[in-house]
């Protein structure tokens, strides 16, 4: 099934607020999803039976910042993260990816992170993923089981892949930089 | 008499101990690297078994937002490190997806044939490995001996052994060689004089000939060895659909009766590659396994393996002719400075372990604003904690070793 129908196929049940457009441009297009549908919408895509996405291949952030303000006229994406999901069917092998797209902070506050609901009830694999995009990327997964560090110390601070983190001067009397 | 004492088990389950917290790892041998296990046992079983990752974290993926994509292809190599040429096809084919290159005849079969080498040295690994942990040395003794002559092909073909880096964006570094000397590993094996200089491809030809009659005896000296299928038949069986469920991907995959492979059914960029090879697909439940094994238990897993280094020699075999009929060069340029357009790609590739992908944001400058790769092995090793759950201690290196993790895909 191509994106144009599955689009189709996801308006109709949920709505143009929780369905966003499938860029057609792109090589891979994307169907975009509201914060607050993603679950529904991955239970939908999983269990449906012309869709039977039942395969999480991978689930990340991506932070879209430009700190360098000389660059950041350039840019041409607004700042905010993304939450990229890619999904595949095993059995009707197709694939499809969707996005959240987030806030860089929760209410623009700096330092609390943006919250999208867990998909880890939907996809078992998405416990793992989400763990590390929490991790690196610093998005906090709301009824997640075990939301803690999966990669950096529990006791690290910052969030790696963030384009504006600040590498640590040091850590536990170990000098970096 | 009651049926307590008739049934041995029961009478050891009724015996309770205090419960215990056992650290297994990092530095266990038989964990393959640095993972930890945090193991709840009572007695000799083990209750809930937590592992513990990112010892080998070397942030990859925050190293690529500053590099170029071909810079990136050395930092693939240290990822699956016992399947280097496999991860550098991955991320080549990514970028190469992006673009909108496809590279040429002659590359796609030069890529084939590396990269099924890479599947059959990646293999013996497993299998050598796999042996160890159950407490069996000579099999890995075997396996690293035929291994060290494809590792020697490799330093023939890009002269590095381990660390590659040589498939690279729009075909290979080199083209391969006309004329080899023979390595010592095979000259010793074949009884020949040592030295002596031969054809590529006879070579390699050589090789393949012994290694296949090899393959018997490692079924002999493990898959059917009546000890082996004791410590894996029946153990750690992973259901059909928590196999999908968790994404496990691979042998793993293949072990649960999922029939399930990319090189027949990825992306067509991937396929094409493929496009004209015989080959199958081996996936469990086989017809002539033990009668303990059980549909995704450890031995399963492993006999995909042994079954998948078959399937790569006559892969390899194959390749050869079509790469010498194809025409035109190794490689089309791909300059450092190329910019990535604003676009952004996805490709899974089958590499030895599941399927590894790459997520490439470009953003119009040659570094793009964001690399992931999502590893096999991440996926596989997640559901460690459900399999061991119940299982006598030692037989969580048996139900680990079957998962055939390499630490340094997971913490990147």
């Amino acid at each position: 099934m191509d994106i144009q129908e599955i689009h189709s196929l996801l308006l109709e049940k949920f709505g143009d607020s929780a369905v966003g457009q499938a860029p057609v441009e792109a090589t891979d297009s994307w169907i975009q999803v509201s914060r607050d549908s993603i679950v529904e919408v991955g239970a939908f895509l999983r269990d449906n039976e012309r869709l039977r996405f039942d395969h999480l291949n991978d689930l990340c952030g991506c932070d879209y910042l430009e700190p360098n303000e000389k660059k950041a006229a350039k840019f041409g994406h607004d700042p905010h993260v993304e939450v990229v999901y890619q999904l595949s069917s095993i059995e009707l092998k197709h694939r499809l990816k969707l996005k959240v797209v987030l806030p860089r902070w929760k209410n623009d506050e700096e330092g609390r992170l943006p919250e999208v609901p867990s998909v880890s009830g939907v996809w078992g694999i998405a416990d793992w993923h989400e763990r590390e995009a929490f991790d690196l990327v610093g998005i906090h997964f709301q009824d997640h089981p075990n939301l803690r560090r999966i990669l950096c110390p529990e006791d690290w601070e910052g969030h790696a892949l963030r384009k504006d983190y600040d590498f640590p001067l040091e850590y536990h009397g170990v000098r970096g930089r | 008499m009651s049926m307590q004492i008739e049934d041995p088990r029961i009478v050891e389950f009724d015996v309770q101990t205090d419960e215990m917290l056992v650290n297994m790892g990092p530095q266990h041998p038989s964990t393959h690297g640095v993972l930890r296990l945090l193991l709840r046992t009572d007695g000799e079983i083990v209750h809930e078994c937590t592992p513990h990752i990112g010892y080998l974290h070397r942030s990859a993926e925050k190293i690529g937002e500053n590099l170029a994509a071909p810079q990136w292809i050395p930092y693939t190599d240290r990822m699956d490190y016992l399947a280097a040429m496999n991860m550098n096809l991955g991320f080549a084919l990514t970028v190469e997806k992006m673009v909108g290159m496809e590279v040429n005849e002659k590359a796609k079969h030069l890529r084939v044939f590396i990269a099924e080498l890479g599947r059959v040295a990646s293999h013996l690994v497993g299998m050598g490995a796999y042996g160890l942990d159950l407490g069996t040395f000579s099999p890995f003794l075997y396996a690293f001996r035929e291994r060290e002559i494809i590792l020697d092909f490799f330093e023939e073909v890009c002269g590095a052994r381990l660390t590659c880096s040589y498939l690279t964006i729009g075909g290979a570094t080199h083209d391969l060689p006309e004329e080899i000397e023979i390595p010592d590993g095979l000259s010793a094996l074949l009884k020949m004089d040592k030295g002596q200089r031969a054809p590529f491809f006879n070579v390699v030809e050589m090789f393949l000939s012994w290694l296949e009659d090899r393959i018997k005896e490692y079924h002999t000296l493990l898959t059917r060895n009546s000890i082996f299928i004791k410590r894996t038949a029946g153990i750690g069986v992973l259901s059909r659909e928590m196999a999908i469920s968790y994404g496990c991907t691979g042998p793993v995959l293949r072990g649960s009766g999922v029939d399930y492979d990319l090189r027949r059914d990825g992306e067509a960029i991937y396929t094409r590659m493929y496009e004209g090879y015989d080959f199958q697909i081996p996936v469990a439940e086989f017809a002539d396994a033990p009668q303990e094994a059980v549909l995704g238990d450890n031995w399963c897993r492993f006999y995909v393996r042994m079954m998948e280094v078959v399937q790569a020699i006559r892969l390899v075999r194959q390749s050869i002719p079509k790469y010498l009929a194809a025409e035109g060069s190794h490689r089309e340029t791909f300059k450092f400075n190329t910019k990535l357009p604003k676009d952004e790609v996805y490709l899974e590739t089958e590499a030895p372990r599941g399927q590894m992908g790459f997520y490439v944001v470009g953003n119009g400058a040659a570094e793009p604003l964001r690399v992931r790769a999502k590893s096999s092995c991440f996926c596989n090793l997640s559901i460690t904690d459900k399999l061991c759950e119940g299982v006598p201690l030692a037989d969580v290196p048996s139900v680990v070793g079957s998962l055939d993790i390499v630490m340094g895909e997971i913490d990147r």
